[in-house]
């Protein structure tokens, strides 16, 4: 038997946690090719279909890059409550909540010019986000309700309910019976920002909000805040931190960013809102997040890389003929090796010598 | 005569810190051995190593001139040693017998056959007289009863010597005495017994050998009969220590005061507090003494606002508070020193100079208008207040959690001090420190004091409160007894208090 045990490194060298992200993900490939082998094609072949779906064309980038727009969205809420030990599962809810946001007001209730539009319905979007999260924060703090349950559950409520507006009252009469909503009005729609593709002013956005995020967390008070609650929550209502309010405020930071994800796919991709607006984006962002380290600017590369890998294998599979569902199963395996390397980048195992 | 336990040059580093290098020492047949030191000088980590915890780097253990088999605690029970640590390892819902058991058989083996076990169990409470109710839950158990259990425990597996870690920092002073009758008559019948503790009365008076570490080094061997208390502190310590002494203060206005304060509540484990009166002068310290238990920590509570009284009213400075927050409390100039300093008092995976600036987030200097955190003048504070307080670091950017209990307890201090309070809250301040950082938090205190400042020391330790204290008064399920004036009082009387008579 191997005999061995973990112990805490002391110092948490600085190359080794930019290299074993990528070393991760390398291992993650490797391990991946297998089931591409099951498939009874060709790896190589198969990774270079991929790496040309996602970044072989001007197209393919912009598709990409669309992709990952909400994907950083749905990161960012997710690193945000979770360095706050708050269990936010139900991005996927809260984007669907910013999306019902848009459609309420951005279809033909407000009209303005669209430099105050665009902002408006991100941050119509953002509070319906915010504010979904609330009563769960509160049924938390009040009746110790865990928060995985609530903002899991939560996600049912809100797509049944999408469900219910699109079937019923909100199903847009243009639509030749399709479920959908009315279409964001032009002031509202977000702005191609490379001309013949479907790259939108949302990516511009979800850049934004992660250089945002970052100098939140590692300079300001509310960022301050939030690490010493998730760290220990004791000692900081003991040094006069306001859990309660840190906590609101992370709750509203989470959702809101979940909820802008809604406002990208809304606004800037679709143009209107379907029930298959997001593919899962908001649990995308649990992974997206993980795989970052919970770093706000790591969000970005890896929403920018899993997206890839999701846009890619859609190529993959049309010219290698595989299933797609092998990019889940590639983004759960690079999201397990991450997790293992981020294991070992805090221990270090030590083999004990058999004793006779 | 060959020694029982053999311990040869051992050493161990982590990273660049030695917690143990070169240390030797021998255990005799039928003797007690007491290990000395701060904090952070080696002895859990020596007894990890002892256990099967961690691997020394080199060096070898010998038990009856066998060698240890280095990260295997099975093979180091086999031989014959046991342990009690400090916190206990028994299982609440099942009965003594049935802990007594556990883990001595196989999960699959269908008999337990509890009436051999109760014999030999029987027996041994017998030889040793630790009278126990083999039936009882061990959730019924008193703290002095689970120990007792624990040492059964370890006798029942034919242990020849007994590590016992801290075994006096839950129990009463007759407790302790009777824990002390134990060993005694443990060792007379042939065991060893390596105490470990920081206590160093009990130490002089149970032991009959000593060894001090220091910095993972054996710094000295001595014969209890030769020791007496001031040596063996300094040796510890390493340099001679200056305990502060407490001069007369100036009294002077009132800063707090309670009135018929009371803290009732169904769901909360929070002890019930039943009309509470209290006065404190600044310039005073007033010692809150009682059995853990009694409604202390509901009291702590009160008094920094993380409670809100049910009844009656306090008063700050002569004003009533009505906003009972932590924070407001905090802004009225009231300081909390927690009892559990790295449950409530750190935040150990943030900087030393994160943790200290977490109490200055209403400071412009260290959070500007837009509450962005200005980096410089946050580190030059925490340094400066580092510097003022003694408290040892290599980095200020080190995680706080590296920091030793005794360099923890000067920064939390320090950092609430930094504040100029009028109102000092302390929990057991000196609860498991060395005696170099008991002195110096007592002459923090102190200063306080002699700054003006109004002290409540909520402690058990009697001899620290009456040390300290200008006034003492004692807690007894849920009420509080009249201000004692601590020259005019003493020991008994306390203590006739602190079991409810006279109240």
């Amino acid at each position: 038997m191997i005999n061995f045990r973990l112990e805490e490194r002391e110092n948490k060298s600085l190359r080794r946690q930019i290299i074993s992200p990528f070393l991760a993900v390398f291992v993650a490939l490797i391990i991946s090719s297998l089931f591409i082998l099951l498939a009874g094609v060709s790896p190589i072949d198969s990774f270079k279909e991929l790496f040309i779906g996602s970044f072989g064309s001007r197209n393919a980038i912009a598709e990409t890059l669309s992709r990952a727009t909400p994907m950083i969205l749905t990161g960012l809420a997710a690193s945000i409550a979770f360095k706050a030990r708050f269990w936010n599962i139900g991005a996927e809810g809260q984007l669907y909540a910013g999306a019902l946001a848009v459609t309420f007001f951005g279809t033909g209730l407000v009209e303005l010019p669209s430099f105050i539009m665009i902002p408006f319905l991100f941050m119509v979007g953002a509070l319906a986000g915010g504010l979904l999260l609330l009563p769960l924060v509160l049924l938390k703090n009040y009746y110790k309700v865990d928060e995985v349950v609530t903002t899991l559950l939560t996600n049912f409520i809100i797509v049944l309910l999408v469900s219910y507006l699109l079937e019923g009252p909100w199903k847009d009469p243009m639509s030749l019976g399709w479920p959908q909503g009315a279409s964001v009005i032009d002031q509202g729609v977000l702005p191609q920002i490379l001309s013949r593709t479907r790259l939108h002013l949302g990516f511009i956005f979800s850049i934004f909000f992660a250089i945002l995020i970052w100098i939140i967390i590692s300079k300001h008070l509310i960022g301050y805040q939030i690490k010493a609650v998730g760290f220990n929550p004791s000692a900081a209502n003991h040094s006069g931190v306001p859990v309660l309010k840190t906590i609101f405020i992370v709750a509203l930071l989470s959702g809101g960013m979940a909820g802008m994800a809604g406002v990208t796919e809304t606004a800037g991709l679709k143009g209107y809102l379907t029930l298959d607006l997001s593919p899962g984006f908001g649990y995308a962002g649990i992974a997206v997040a993980m795989l970052a380290a919970l770093h706000p600017l790591g969000v970005i590369a890896s929403g920018i890389f899993l997206a890839s890998i999701y846009v890619g294998a859609d190529a993959m599979s049309r010219s290698m003929n595989v299933p797609t569902y092998l990019a889940d199963v590639i983004v759960a395996i690079t999201v397990l090796c991450v997790l293992v390397s981020l294991i070992i980048n805090q221990y270090k195992f030590r083999f004990l010598e058999q004793n006779k | 005569m060959n020694p029982l336990l053999k311990v040869q040059s051992i050493s161990k580093s982590f990273g660049d810190l030695t917690a143990n290098s070169e240390i030797s020492f021998e255990v005799n047949k039928g003797e007690v051995l007491a290990i000395l030191g701060e904090n952070g000088a080696g002895k859990t980590t020596l007894m990890n190593i002892l256990f099967g915890h961690y691997m020394p780097d080199n060096g070898q253990i010998y038990f009856k001139n066998n060698p240890i088999k280095f990260g295997n605690t099975r093979h180091t029970i086999s031989l014959g040693v046991g342990m009690v640590h400090q916190h206990f390892t028994l299982a609440d819902n099942l009965s003594v017998l049935e802990n007594i058991i556990i883990g001595q058989k196989s999960l699959f083996s269908f008999s337990l056959s509890k009436k051999t076990a109760l014999d030999k169990l029987n027996s041994l409470i017998e030889k040793f007289s630790l009278p126990i109710d083999p039936d009882a839950m061990v959730s019924d158990l008193s703290v002095s009863q689970k120990q007792r259990l624990e040492i059964l425990k370890t006798l029942y597996k034919d242990c020849e010597l007994l590590i016992l870690d801290e075994p006096t920092a839950a129990l009463t002073p007759q407790e302790t005495e009777g824990l002390f009758k134990t060993i005694k008559n443990m060792v007379n019948q042939g065991l060893s017994v390596i105490l470990i503790s920081h206590k160093l009365n009990e130490v002089l008076s149970v032991s009959d050998r000593i060894i001090v570490l220091r910095n993972g080094k054996k710094v000295g061997e001595k014969k209890t009969a030769n020791a007496d208390y001031k040596s063996i502190a300094s040796m510890i310590v390493g340099k001679e220590i200056s305990y502060p002494k407490k001069i007369k203060s100036k009294i002077n206005r009132e800063v707090l005061r309670l009135e018929m304060v009371s803290y009732k509540s169904d769901h909360d484990l929070d002890v019930k507090i039943n009309n509470l009166n209290l006065k404190l002068y600044g310039g005073e310290i007033i010692g809150i003494a009682g059995v853990a238990g009694n409604g202390q920590q509901s009291l702590a509570k009160l008094l920094t606002g993380h409670l809100k009284p049910t009844e009656g009213k306090i008063f700050i400075n002569q004003n009533e508070v009505i906003d009972s927050s932590p924070k407001n409390f905090m802004n009225q100039k009231v300081a909390y020193i927690p009892e559990d300093r790295n449950k409530d008092g750190l935040v150990g995976d943030m900087s030393i100079w994160e943790n200290i600036i977490m109490t200055e987030t209403d400071s412009i200097k260290i959070f500007n208008q837009l509450g962005f955190i200005n980096s410089k003048n946050s580190h030059d504070q925490a340094l400066s207040i580092c510097k003022t307080n003694d408290v040892r670091l290599q980095k200020i950017d080190q995680p706080a959690r590296l920091l030793s209990g005794g360099n923890v307890q000067k920064l939390l201090i320090g950092k609430w001090l930094y504040r100029k309070p009028q109102i000092i809250i302390a929990c057991q301040p000196t609860r498991g420190l060395d005696e170099g950082a008991i002195a110096a938090v007592h002459r923090m205190i102190l200063d306080a004091r002699k700054d003006g400042n109004g002290v409540v020391i909520i402690g058990e330790d009697l001899d620290e409160l009456l040390s300290l204290s200008d006034k003492i008064c004692v807690m007894y399920n849920g009420h509080l007894s009249k201000p004692l004036d601590t020259l005019k009082t003493d020991k008994l009387t306390i203590g006739m208090l602190m079991s409810g008579k006279g109240f």
